[in-house]
Parts: structure tokens; sequence; C-alpha cells
């Protein structure tokens, strides 16, 4: 951390506490556990001073008995400090407060999303305030349509500015401020619209009341206490965001943001947030099907006929390949190798994005510089982006790039004597300066509002890295950079020169390992004796890394086995080879392979093509453990039993393989053993044992209730179907119940299932989660960092590149992969929300290549690249680099295709 | 639309100013003086100028009084009502400008000639009831004498 | 009687352009700084003068000025905004300042912006004062003209460039570090204090607020000296002031006079007394947000003022008669403010909208007898540091003190469920 941490005494009530004085009044205050009401306060927003319903009483020394009333969250702490929160002239200014913002508010609790988890009903309660005196009409607003995620209801706002702090300050978003003054300030839209802002599904966690609520919940509505919730962590991109779904009536209902101040802090995506409701897709596989027999149903003579075609298939005289995935757990993958044999495993990857990955694998291994986390991004001072389009594949990451930006000027500020907490006061002094931001892309990124942006080929840009990486290390350039790049190069690097904490981002996404080589270098320069570059390497999909880490070998490997006839049977996990191989190339692999069982939950084309497709659970029904782009385990569970019939992944392969009677898998019955054993055969995974407690953990006996203590009792949950109550499902693989009965208390970090407190059921209660405010939780954050690379200097990546390994060197035109945070992800395209969102797939080309290619704007061509043909309309225009066309990564986009690649165009007609 | 005078003028208002959008009051006071008002597609225009979003802007002209975001007649009539007007009777006038005009404050006449609209102190409290029109101040108003006034304005 | 801030004023005539403005002997305090003393002489006799601010709040000058960070590493550019919003109901002294003798502001703006090195200058206008802005407007193209403004002023190497921005409306400009936001393009609510303006001002700049009327005394001083200033008022707080009067009084206006006049002076003598058939009752001494006071034996200052309850505030008084309806006149006053409110902090935004509609009720004959606890409890409640900026805090003085002392009036308009004076 940047800032020292002080300490100072304050006295609350006359007795003497222990706080922090580089904060303020109201985070110390709560950070020592006492209870102040608030609003306008954030702990990630800081303070603004707005609502003054944190009004406290502080006296000028010890023989002071009036005192004046001061607001604790724009109150320095120092020490000696004194202060009441009992006072009685406080609280009846706390109670004025509430009573002003309750003066128009509709009272619709009862039909109000927000019910039962509303700030504000928490601090009406709080502050005492019961029998209304207001006796006038209310102000009335007409809400708007906010597009498909955000619910808007303007008519229970309380005027907090806690809206357009985060989605405007925070986030940058350009398209929600305040309207109108007085009484009648207006939050929303210059016209009704899609909020354009990736991270818009924050407003409902940061609105204190229902003003922005979660459109998607809406149509399957339920409150908070009716919700089963577990800890889990986010499928849709390799950030691991720590998330809390929300399942009833075996729907999931929601997600919301699990705290975690190492990785997502307070905030998620929209992809995060919204991408859950692929678990309720109606074309899911929920039933286990056989080719030319259709599907069968019933739960034990599913299971036994699966065993028994899955103990044929791998015992049988064809030998078994298995396809691992990187969106499934370590633990099904390794269930999958455990069941094939580690020689017979296989990456369910693109070749150049394999090798990507285990090139970025290696870098981070070897060090110097420290693979970043989010909250490292957050601080850094300096920033160097190579190649990633960071928004569109780990849109967390912008959001906190989007903090390194500002960070740097705040320090100054901070410096200089304003408090980092004090919102107003920085933003009125840091006004629009940034830090140096410096980003190297083929298209125009979201985050060229906040850095200087550069648009260059995946050649150019590894040049510019290697560029900068000579410069840092002292060394002369090789002068293959044109005179304007080659300043620039010159201007980055004095930039991360002089940071404290400079950062590189670069990652597997952008599809070159030039420029993962250019990252580490201009890393590696930066990372002298006393100062560590942070690097943060971006991966395709939420266990990218962590297959990597089972070591499989590459699906080409996999795929020759099969066409070569050695290998008849191939076993697929949670992947759609069609998303990995151009289509005529996994086709080829079909026709060839004789028995294709596929494991996995979402429909596909593999699932058509598979012999045997076996129903696997979905992230909300299983546990396991996933490995994010900072090399953290996470573990996450399942909120609810999955359905009938389906099973967790790695169970099934765990008893296909004890059927085919596998020596090895006979000792692997429980979630808990394939940790142990995973452990067991990789030392460097030995951490995810510590990435949560095991299933025996209990606290004073008892197991943490996924149902919240509540007085319906769990009876009459499924009352419309039956009274009486029924055993809740025993849930062997974790100490988490199916049940509201269990430890009351907070649980270890790893173990939180929602964030609840005695008078604090909104998600304000994250507070008393924390060892201090914004910090870690109580016990630490959740997950295990495995990749701790050695601290000194090892020959490695010499700051000088291979050029030849650029790809698609070669003839013919370079198309590069264009990512989309709506419509690349396999999994959230299936949330029809998301879905709606998908933008029309475009071809992206430089005006320059347009001319010399006689291609017009809105022009259809056709692509042929790696054998497959393309149509898609063009689109010309200056925000993409010379010398490459963006094609989509997205449905009737470049999926299947292995991009970066050289191929053929043409146009087919003119509109 | 937005002309090129305003284009040059917002131009030149934003040279003048470290951050663009410093110049985002002028900028719509620009467009008002041409138009009257600030219609949405000005608006749009003038975000551009000054570096801001739409929705930025708009926020920004919906919260001063004196932009004008719908329509007005080709004058506008603000009466104030504020203390020293109140003290000396201001209702009695304005009755009299509703009547005359048959619109109540707030409104344009059919005719689209006066818009009504009230006004915080004028600053012409020694002059109570005071109104200004497109600009002109005109005070110690008496009911009878409003029609003379209103006269010059065609 | 001295009356150095309208010598050069002629009511109903055009101000004096810089020749005239000259040759009554204007622009000789510039000249007297900028070539022959140091910026911080002119801060320390500015502070010596014993000058407190004209727009409201009373702050002394020239302690002010020195808040400003000076020397080499002092942050720059510095600003210098001139407040002249005056959107204070019931005050009118800086349009008569700016209408009548443009020059001196101008004048007056040269030699504060050479004590405190800035080099942006921005007059904020009301937008009603649209023929001040015109007239300030060439009163400064003629300085720069002369050499007086612009660039290397009289050859010393000193930069001002100044500016005259019209205010888009709402009186939270006027309110120091809304005006800032305004000029920054942003919404004019308040900003966070401290930090305060001459630390971090507009664009984040070390940045100095003042009243028209203030910076208007500065030439004043310089040519003068501070004891000659402290000798002009009667009660030794320094200088003259441009005293108004309004209401039913039989002149309503404003003049320079003393500081420390007497009201019943500037009551009797300057405004001529009540109007025929009209008895005083009270009156608000410094604007829509002071507290009423009834006495007329007082000395209007920073210093007397508070003795009997209310302040000095803008100095220009609003006077409540007889025959009209205290409840009335203070609920015109809470609308104004209810309606200005910027909607930044809880108590102003949602209070005093409560308070308009309690008052309305009343006012209709629909008050209820706990109305009055409910108005004395937003009285306590909106007290400065209970709200973000001092908007709130002023609308709630003419309404507390009114509670205070028409308390029968109110209980009269519950009892008898009607305006007693309609
Ligand atoms: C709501 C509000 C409105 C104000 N309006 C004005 C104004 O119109 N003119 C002015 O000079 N000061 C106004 N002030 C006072 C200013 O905040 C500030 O104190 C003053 O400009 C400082 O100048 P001075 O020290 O020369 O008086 C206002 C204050 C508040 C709280
Ligand atoms: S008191 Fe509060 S709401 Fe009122 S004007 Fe000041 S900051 Fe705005
Ligand atoms: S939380 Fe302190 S004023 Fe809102």
């Amino acid at each position: 951390m940047p800032v020292e941490v002080s300490r100072a005494t304050i006295f609350v009530e006359g007795k003497p506490f222990e706080a922090s004085a580089t904060t303020n009044l109201l985070d110390a205050c709560l950070s020592l556990g006492f209870d102040i009401p608030y609003f306008c306060w954030h702990p990630a927003l800081g303070s603004a001073g707005a609502c003054r319903l944190c009004a406290v009483k502080k006296f000028a020394n010890e023989k002071d008995a009036r005192g004046r009333i001061v607001m604790s969250c724009m109150e320095p702490v120092v020490d000696g400090l004194r202060i009441s929160i009992d006072d009685p002239q406080a609280r009846e200014f706390r109670a004025s407060v509430l009573e002003w913002l309750m003066a128009s508010h509709p009272h619709d609790c009862p039909v109000c999303d927000e019910g039962g988890e509303c700030h504000l009903q928490d601090m009406t309660v709080m502050t005492g305030h019961v029998y209304r005196q207001y006796r006038f009409k209310k102000r009335t607003h007409r809400s708007q349509d906010l597009g498909p995620f955000v619910n808007h209801e303007m008519n229970r706002c309380i005027q907090c500015y806690r809206c357009t702090r985060f989605y405007r300050d925070y986030a940058g978003g350009g398209d929600l401020a305040e309207f109108a003054s007085r009484d009648r300030l207006f939050y929303g839209r210059h016209e009704d619209g899609v909020l354009e802002s990736p991270f818009s599904g924050n407003l409902v966690e940061v609105c204190p009341t229902g003003v922005f609520t979660d459109k998607t919940f809406k149509r399957h509505f339920t409150r908070k206490w009716d919700l089963a919730t577990a800890p889990s962590v986010c499928v849709h991109c390799s950030l691991g965001c720590n998330t809390i779904p929300g399942e009833r009536y075996g729907t999931l209902r929601r997600i919301r943001n699990r705290y975690n101040s190492r990785v997502n802090g307070y905030f998620l995506c929209d992809r995060g947030r919204f991408g859950y409701e692929f678990v309720n897709d109606a074309k899911r596989i929920r039933k286990a099907r056989l080719a030319g027999h259709g599907s069968t149903d019933g739960d034990d003579e599913t299971r036994e006929f699966l065993l028994r075609r899955a103990a044929e298939a791998v015992a049988g005289p064809h030998q078994a390949i298995g396809i691992g995935s990187p969106r499934a757990s370590l633990e099904a993958n390794f269930a999958l190798r455990e069941l094939v044999g580690a020689g017979r495993f296989y990456a369910g990857v693109a070749d150049n994005e394999w090798r990507l990955t285990e090139l970025a694998l290696k870098i981070l291994r070897g060090g110097p510089a420290r693979p970043a986390s989010l909250a490292d991004v957050r601080l850094s001072d300096a920033v160097l982006v190579l190649g990633e389009d960071v928004t569109n594949t780990a849109p967390l990451l912008d959001l906190a790039l989007r903090q390194a930006a500002r960070r740097g000027p705040v320090e100054a500020v901070v410096k200089a004597g304003t408090p980092d907490w004090h919102a107003l006061a920085v933003t009125d002094l840091v006004q629009d300066a940034r830090g140096p931001v410096f980003v190297a892309a083929t298209h125009r990124t979201a985050l060229a509002a906040v850095a200087e942006e550069f648009l260059l080929t995946p050649d150019e840009t590894a040049r510019l890295g290697f560029a900068v990486a000579r410069r840092i290390a002292g060394e002369a350039s090789p002068g293959d950079l044109p005179p304007e790049l080659e300043s620039a190069a010159a201007r980055i690097a004095r930039a991360l020169q002089a940071a404290d904490r400079p950062l590189v981002v670069a990652g597997v996404c952008g599809g070159d390992p030039a420029v993962l080589r250019a990252a580490a270098a201009a890393a590696r320069a930066l990372s002298n004796g006393k100062r560590k570059a942070g690097l943060f390497l971006v991966f395709p999909e939420s266990n990218s890394v962590g297959l990597a880490l089972l070591g499989a070998g590459s699906l080409k490997d996999g795929i020759d086995r099969v066409m070569s006839g050695e290998a008849g049977t191939a076993i697929i996990l949670e992947n759609d080879l069609y998303r990995r191989l151009p289509a005529g190339a996994a086709d080829r692999f079909f026709d060839k392979c004789r028995s294709a069982i596929l494991l996995d939950h979402v429909h596909h084309a593999t699932a058509e093509r598979a012999g045997l497709v076996v129903p696997a659970a979905t992230f909300a029904e299983s546990e396991g453990t996933l490995v994010n782009a900072e090399g953290r385990a996470q573990r996450f569970f399942k909120v609810c039993p999955p359905p009938r019939g389906v099973r967790e992944s790695w169970r099934w392969l765990c008893d296909f393989a004890r059927a085919a009677g596998r020596r090895e898998a006979a000792g692997l019955r429980n979630l808990d053993d394939l940790i142990l054993a995973i452990a067991a055969e990789f030392p460097e995974l030995a951490g995810i044992r510590e990435a949560a407690p095991p299933a025996g953990f209990r606290i004073h006996g008892s197991k943490v209730p996924r149902e919240s203590q509540r007085s319906s009792g769990r009876t009459s949950i499924h009352a419309e179907a039956d009274v009486r109550e029924g055993a809740p499902p025993l849930d062997l693989d974790s100490p988490l119940a199916f049940s509201m009965e269990g430890a009351p208390g907070i649980p270890p970090s790893p173990l939180i299932p929602r964030f609840w407190r005695p008078g604090w059921n909104s998600v304000q209660s994250v507070n008393k989660y924390q060892a201090g405010i914004g910090g870690p939780l109580r016990d630490g954050d959740p997950g295990r960092r495995l990749i701790e690379p050695p601290a000194s200097t090892s020959p490695g990546f010499s700051v000088d590149g291979p050029r030849a390994e650029t790809v698609g060197a070669g003839e013919g035109l370079l198309f590069v992969p264009v990512y989309q945070i709506f419509g690349s992800e396999e999994l959230s395209v299936r949330a029809p929300a998301v879905a709606s969102l998908i933008p029309k797939p475009v071809l992206l080309l430089h005006p320059d290549d347009a001319v010399m290619l006689g291609i017009g704007s809105g022009d259809r061509v056709e692509l042929e690249v790696q054998g497959e043909t393309l149509s898609l309309p063009a689109k010309i225009t200056a925000e993409m680099c010379r010398g490459a066309a963006g094609v989509p990564v997205a449905p009737s986009g470049a999926l299947g295709l292995d991009l970066p690649a050289r191929g053929k165009i043409r146009t087919v007609r003119k509109p | 639309m937005i002309t090129e005078d305003d284009r040059r003028e917002i131009e030149a208002a934003a040279a003048r100013v470290p951050v663009r959008r410093a110049a985002a009051v002028e900028a719509l006071q620009v467009i008002q003086k041409r138009n009257g008002w600030v219609s949405d597609e000005d608006l749009r225009a003038a975000a551009g100028l000054v570096g801001m979003t739409v929705t930025e802007l708009d926020g920004l002209a919906s919260f001063y009084s004196m932009i004008f975001r719908k329509p007005v007649g080709r004058h506008v009539i603000l009466f104030c009502d504020s203390i020293c007007c109140w003290i000396q009777g201001y209702e009695k006038i304005v009755d009299g400008l509703c009547s005359r005009l048959g619109i109540r404050p707030g409104e344009t006449d059919r005719e689209g000639r006066f818009t009504l609209l009230p006004s915080p102190c004028l600053g012409a409290c020694d002059h109570a009831p005071a109104m200004m029109v497109d600009g002109d101040l005109h005070g110690d108003l008496t009911p009878e004498g409003i029609e003379a006034i209103l006269e010059r304005y065609k | 009687m001295e009356r150095p801030l309208t010598q050069n004023i002629r009511p109903g005539e055009e101000p004096l352009d810089l020749k005239g403005y000259e040759a009554a002997g204007g622009y000789r305090a510039a000249r007297k700084a900028l070539l022959s003393m140091a910026p911080q002489d002119v801060t320390a006799l500015v502070k010596a003068s014993g000058l407190r601010g004209r727009g409201g709040a009373g702050f002394p000058t020239g302690q002010k000025w020195e808040f400003l960070p000076m020397g080499p590493d002092a942050p720059r550019p510095k600003y210098l905004c001139c407040n002249a919003d005056e959107m204070e109901p019931g005050t009118f002294k800086d349009r008569l300042l700016m209408e009548g003798d443009p020059h001196q502001l101008v004048e007056a703006l040269i030699l504060t912006a050479y004590a405190v090195q800035a080099e942006v200058c921005y007059v904020f206008v009301r937008w009603a004062y649209a023929k001040s802005a015109r007239l300030l407007e060439k009163a400064v193209a003629e300085a720069v003209e002369a050499g007086l403004a612009g660039r290397n002023i009289l050859g010393t190497g000193f930069n001002l460039d100044i500016r005259v921005h019209s205010s888009a409306g709402r009186y939270m400009c006027g309110e120091e570090t809304g005006l800032l936001n305004a000029l920054e393009g942003r919404r004019a609510s308040p900003r966070a204090k401290p930090p305060f303006p001459p630390v971090s001002g507009l664009f984040g700049k070390p940045t100095l607020v003042d009243n028209v009327e203030t910076l208007c005394s500065v030439p004043h001083i310089v040519n003068n000296g501070a004891d000659w200033f402290r000798r002009l008022s009667l009660t030794g707080e320094g200088g003259t002031k441009i005293y108004g009067m309004s209401g039913r009084v039989k002149r309503p206006g404003a003049w320079e006079l003393p500081l420390g006049t007497r009201v019943r002076e500037i009551l009797e003598v300057h405004a001529g007394g009540m109007k025929e058939g009209y008895a005083f009752r009270a009156l608000l001494p410094g604007g829509a947000s002071t507290d009423f006071q009834v006495e007329l034996d007082v000395d209007l200052d920073f210093t007397h003022e508070p003795l009997v309850g209310s302040r000095l505030g803008t100095g220009t008084s609003i006077v409540l008669d007889d025959r009209t309806c205290p409840v009335g006149f203070v609920l015109n006053i809470e609308r104004f403010m209810a309606r200005e409110s910027c909607g930044w902090c809880t108590p102003c935004w949602s209070g005093l909208a409560w308070i308009v509609k309690t008052l309305e009720a009343i006012e209709q004959g629909q008050g209820r007898p706990e109305d009055l606890e409910i108005l004395d409890r937003h009285v306590r409640d909106l007290a400065p540091g209970h709200t973000f900026c001092a908007l709130a805090p002023g609308a709630v003085e003419p309404l507390g003190s009114a509670l205070r002392l028409f308390r029968e009036d109110f209980e009269r308009h519950i009892k008898e469920g009607r305006c007693p004076w309609k």
C-alpha cells in the first residue's frame, strides 16, 4: 500500500479506541464496529458529505460538553479526537435527515425489489424513524427504460449521488448524470436507452434504495431471504471475480458481488452479473442422450447406463483421449486426466491459444515481475497495455485500469495534504489530470478515454513493446520503428521508469506470442532491485490457467491421434470443439472419431455430433477450483443440488474411471479426494488445498447454512407442493448446508454465502466482514496465489524478441480478432439479456486499406481464413489500425478460427 | 441547426479555457441567443464541441434556470416574484399579464409572441415590482402600464 | 462626507469612460501599486485597512489574500474571481457599482490580481445584469488598449487577462465554490471546504473570490492609505458601505454611507421613512438570508448587528411593514431558497421544500398546531455545519427570527384558519 498506516487514539463516548489516522471518522467508527448510519459515503467512492446522515457530535476537548455536529464522513481522524455517536442532538438530527429523505419516498417496499435488502430500510430502522409527519404531496418522476439489465424507478430516489459518482466518476460512464436541481433532482440519461457502461449493473448494489434494480432478477423475483446462496466465482472470464449466486426452486435468480479486496473489490462487470441465465436456458443439456437412441431419463438407470457406456468406451479396444476444458474446474479436468491417463489428456483449446497460454504461464513463473492482482492494478501509477482489448476480454480489468489512470494525480494531491477519502476535494484538485496509461491495440478500445492509444498491428505492437523494454534496460533501439513510434517508445519508457508501481498488461486473447514476449521484456526491464513491476496477463477463460497448470497436451496432438486412427474414442469435457477448430476440421474429427462422449451443460454444435451426451452441472450446481489470471486458486460452491439426472462433471468422470476399472480413481469419491490428489500430483497446485476449508470443516459442530434464518421456516419453501418438512438434500462435498440451519455468525471468508448482519440487510453489511473498511475480509481474502515467481532476475527472456514468431506472417490480409464483452464469451451469450446486446458482426477495416482493397462501407465481403469462409458487412473506420482487418469473435464471426491469421478477402456485393 | 457562426463562437470560447467543458455554459448561451432556446439537436452538436456527452451537457443545462430546453416565444417576459416585488404586489401585475396574454406563467401565448416566466429577484428592488423583457428591465410596474410596455415587443 | 465608491456615479448618466475616469483620478492606484509596490505590500495595506468582505460573510479581506501561495513555486496560473452574481433578494448594490463606474472595478481587479499575482480574472456577472456585463467588457477593452490590462501591464511584465462571464442563472452561483463549479462547466453545487479556494479553486488552482463592492474599495485604500480607510467608518471597521433599503419606504434605494451608520438614520433620513399609512414592524438588515430585527437604534456593521440577533450580510435591508403578512413574507423568501437549492445536501433540498409546504399550508389556513414545532425543528436542524454550504442556514435565519418575533401571527393563522391580512 502506498499510504503508510499511522494510528491515532480517538474517544468515542469518552472511551479510547485505536483507529487509522489516514481515514475519516465514519470509516474508523465502522471499522471499530460502531453503527453510524450513512448513505452517500461508499468505501470505494469516498466521502461526499451530501446526505448528512452520518452526523455525530464532536467535542473540542475534555471540558467541552456542548460540542458541535459534524459529518463523520468528512472529519479526518486525528489523535485525541472526541466524539459521541449517541449524543441526543446528533440522534435527533440523524432522525431528521431520515425523515427528510423519506418525505417523498413512495413507501412502496412491498412491491419494491430492494425490499428486505434495502439500505434505506436499514437506515430508517437504525435512526428510529417510524412516524411520518410530512403530510404534503410527494414529488414524482417519470422513470426511464435503461435497457435489459437495469430497472429504473426514480420515485424511490433519495438524491444521494452515489449512482453518478460510481457510474461517471469511478467507471467513466458518460451517459448517466444528474438533471435539474433542489428536490427535483433526476438521475438518468438524456433519453431512454441502454446504459452504455459495461459496469452498469453495479448501480444495483451502489444505489441504497430501489431506484436501480436488477431487471433480469425482476422476471423471477424472490426476496433475499428466500434465496439460497453460496460463495461462487464468475465463470465468464479469466479474472475470477467472486460472486454470490442466488437460487430458488431450481432456477438461478441473480448474481451479486462477493467482496474480495484482492480481486473484484466491490464491483462486477455486466457480463459477470447478467450472464448467469445460461443456467436456466431451456435448451440446456439436462438429460443424457445417446445418438440414435434419444434421451434417457430417470436418475439411477441413466447413471448405470452411462457408466456402462463410458466404461466400454474407455476400456474398449479403441484407445480414448480426453479433451479438457478451460471453463471446467481443476477437479473436473483432473478427473478426466485420471480417466484417460496423463498421456492422453489434451487441452481443449485452439493451438495458437494453447501455445500462448503456455508461454504466458512460463513468463509469469519466470518473474521477476509479479503477477499483479486486480488490487495491484488499481494502485498502479503507470501502465502499458500491449495488444489486449481488456474491456472486452477481461472487463473488470478495464475498471481497475481506470483507477490506475487516476492514481498518480491522486497521490500527488494526497502528498500535498488532501486525504484520499475526501472524494470531492480530490476530484476538484485532480480535475482531468490522468497518469500515464498507454495502450497499443489493433483497434480503438474503451480505455482510449483515459489512455494514450496507438492503433498498431500485432507485429508493430510487439516492436513497440520491445523498443520500450530496450530503452528501459538502457539498450539501443533496434531502429525498426517509424520515428513517431520511436519517440512514443521513449515517452512510454520514461513514464514507466518514473513510476513507483509500473504495470504491464498483455494477454493471450490478442493472439500474438511476440507481443507477450515484448510485455514480459518490458516488465522484466522495469523490475530492478527495489521496484517490482506488475505484470498482468489476460487469459481467455475462467480456468485457462488451471488447465495449463495441469499440463495437458495440445489439442492438435490429440486430434492427430484420432485422425491417425490410433485412438477411437474422445471424451470431451465441457467444451464445444467448433469454437476451437475451424468447422471443417471439427467435422472431419467427428467423422473419424468412433465414439465421442461429451459432458456439458450448454447445448452446442459438439453436442450435436457427440455420440453420447452426459448432462453436467453448471457452476451453480457444482463445486470446484478455478485458477484466475493472477494465478489465484479460488473455490466455488454449488448454490443448489444439480437437477435430476445431472451431476458434476468431476463426479461423472470419477465414476466412469472406477467403472472402467482404473486403479488411480479408486480413491476419488468426493471433491476433497480430488483436491488432495491434485495437490499430490502437482506440487505447484498444492496451494489449492487452502483455497477453502474441506468438506469436514464445522463451526461448533455445524455447517454453514446456504439459506438465511427466517421465521417463515424451511417448510414453507416448497409449500406449493408439500407442506411437510422434507429432509434437506445432503452436501457431502462442502461445509455448506442446503438449509437455514447451521452456524450463525461469520464463517471463514471462502465460505461466506451472503453478507448479512443484524440491522444490516443490504450489501452494506460487507463492512462488518472486513478487517478494516475496504481492506481484506476478516480472516484474509479468499483464494490462494499459486504463482510466486522468484524475486531475483533469472535468465529467460532477452529484451530482443524473435520477430519471426509473430503469427500470420506471409501472404494475404491479416485478420485479427475483435472481442466483444457481449458475444465473445460462450456461456453468457445464452442469457437473453446479454444476447439482446450482441452487436451485429462487422468486419473492421481502416479507410486506407479499404481503398486499397476496393471495399466500401457496408459492402458485404467474404473472407477465406483457415479454410473457412465467412461473410460479413464491412465497416470502414479510422478506429482500426492500418494493415489488419478486425473480425468479431462472436456468433457468425470468428468463432472457431485461430486468429490472428492471414487470409483472402473479396467483395461479394455492394448493397 | 447550429450555425457556422455559432460554431465559431463556441470554438473561440473553448479555446480560451483550459478544459473545453468550461465553455459549456457559454456554448448553450450562444445557441440560445440565436434560437431563443436549446433544442435536442443543438444540444447534441454543442456537446461534441465542448467535449462532453449529450447526457452530461443536458444534465448541466437542466441545472441552470436561464437555459431554456423548451421552445419560447419571440419575447421572454421574466417577472420578479421575490420579496420586494411581492411586498409591492407583483401578483397583480402577473394577473394582468396573464389575462392580457391568455396564458399562465410558464406558458407561451398562441401567436408565439410572449413566454411568461417567473424569475428570482432582478436586483431592481428599489423599483419593485419589476420585470424583464428580452433583457430590458422595467420597474415600478402598474397593472395599467403593462399594455404600453408589451406594445414595444412585436 | 466622503463617498469614494460612488464619487463618479451620476444617476441617469452614462458612466465615465477611460479618459473621464483617469481625469477623475482613476488608475492612479494601479500605477502606484504596479510601479512602486511589491505585491505583498498591497496585501499588507488592505489587511491593515480592516476591509472585510461585502458579499455577505464578512471575512477579513487582506487575510484571505494572504492564503494564496506566493513566490516562484506557487502553482500557476492563479485566478481572481469577482463575484458579481448578486442574486440575494433585496440586494442591488453591486449593480450600482458596475453600471455606475465600471472602470473603478477594472482598476480594483488589476490591483487585486497584482497583489495575489493572479494571471486570469473572471468577473462572474449575473444574467440579469446584461448591462453591467456590457459596460464592463467595454471598460476592460479600453484598459487593455491603454496598456492597463492584458499583457505586460505598464511595462512591468505583469499580465492579466480579464474575462466577463455571464451566469446561466442560479443563486448558488454566488456561493464562492458554486461559482467555481459554474465557471468550470459543472453544476453549481458547492465544493467541500477545506480545501478553500485560495488553495484549490478554479481548475484546481489557487483562486481568490471577492465581491464587487469589496474589491471596489481597494483602489481607494491604495490611494489614501489604511488609516484613512479605517476613519471612513463610524465604528472603526473601515470604509464606507453601500446600504440599500426596500419595501414600503418612501424612497427605496441605495446609498454609500460610512460603515456603522445607524439603521434608523438609513430608514428615516435616506429612505425617507415609511410610506404614508404604513408603520415599521421589522427589517432584514442584510438581504433575505439574515435575521429579522425590530431595533432601529443599532449601528449597521459587523460587530453591532449580532448584538440584536442579526448580521450585516449584504447591507441591503428589506422592510416589513404593519400591513404585510409576516408569514407571507417569510413564505416568499423560503420559496426562493427552496427553488434555488442546488440539491446537494438533504437538509436543504428536502428541508426547505417541507418548510415551504408547511408555510403554504399555514398561509392558506390549513395550518396545524404542530406545524410550528415542525418549523422550529427545521430552524434548529438547518444550522451552520449541518448543511453542506451556507444557503440553507441563511435561508432559515428569517424564518427562525420570524417564529420568535411574530409567533402570534403564525398562531393566529392556524387558529383562525385563514390569513388575517387577506
Ligand atoms: C447561497 C449563497 C449565495 C451567495 N451569493 C453571493 C453573491 O451573489 N455575491 C457575493 O459577493 N457573495 C455571495 N455569497 C458569498 C460568497 O460565498 C463569498 O463569501 C463572497 O463572494 C466572498 O467575497 P467577499 O469576501 O468579498 O465578501 C453567497 C453565499 C451563499 C452561501
Ligand atoms: S445547503 Fe446543501 S443543498 Fe443547499 S445549496 Fe448548499 S449544498 Fe446545496
Ligand atoms: S455519509 Fe456522511 S454525509 Fe452522507
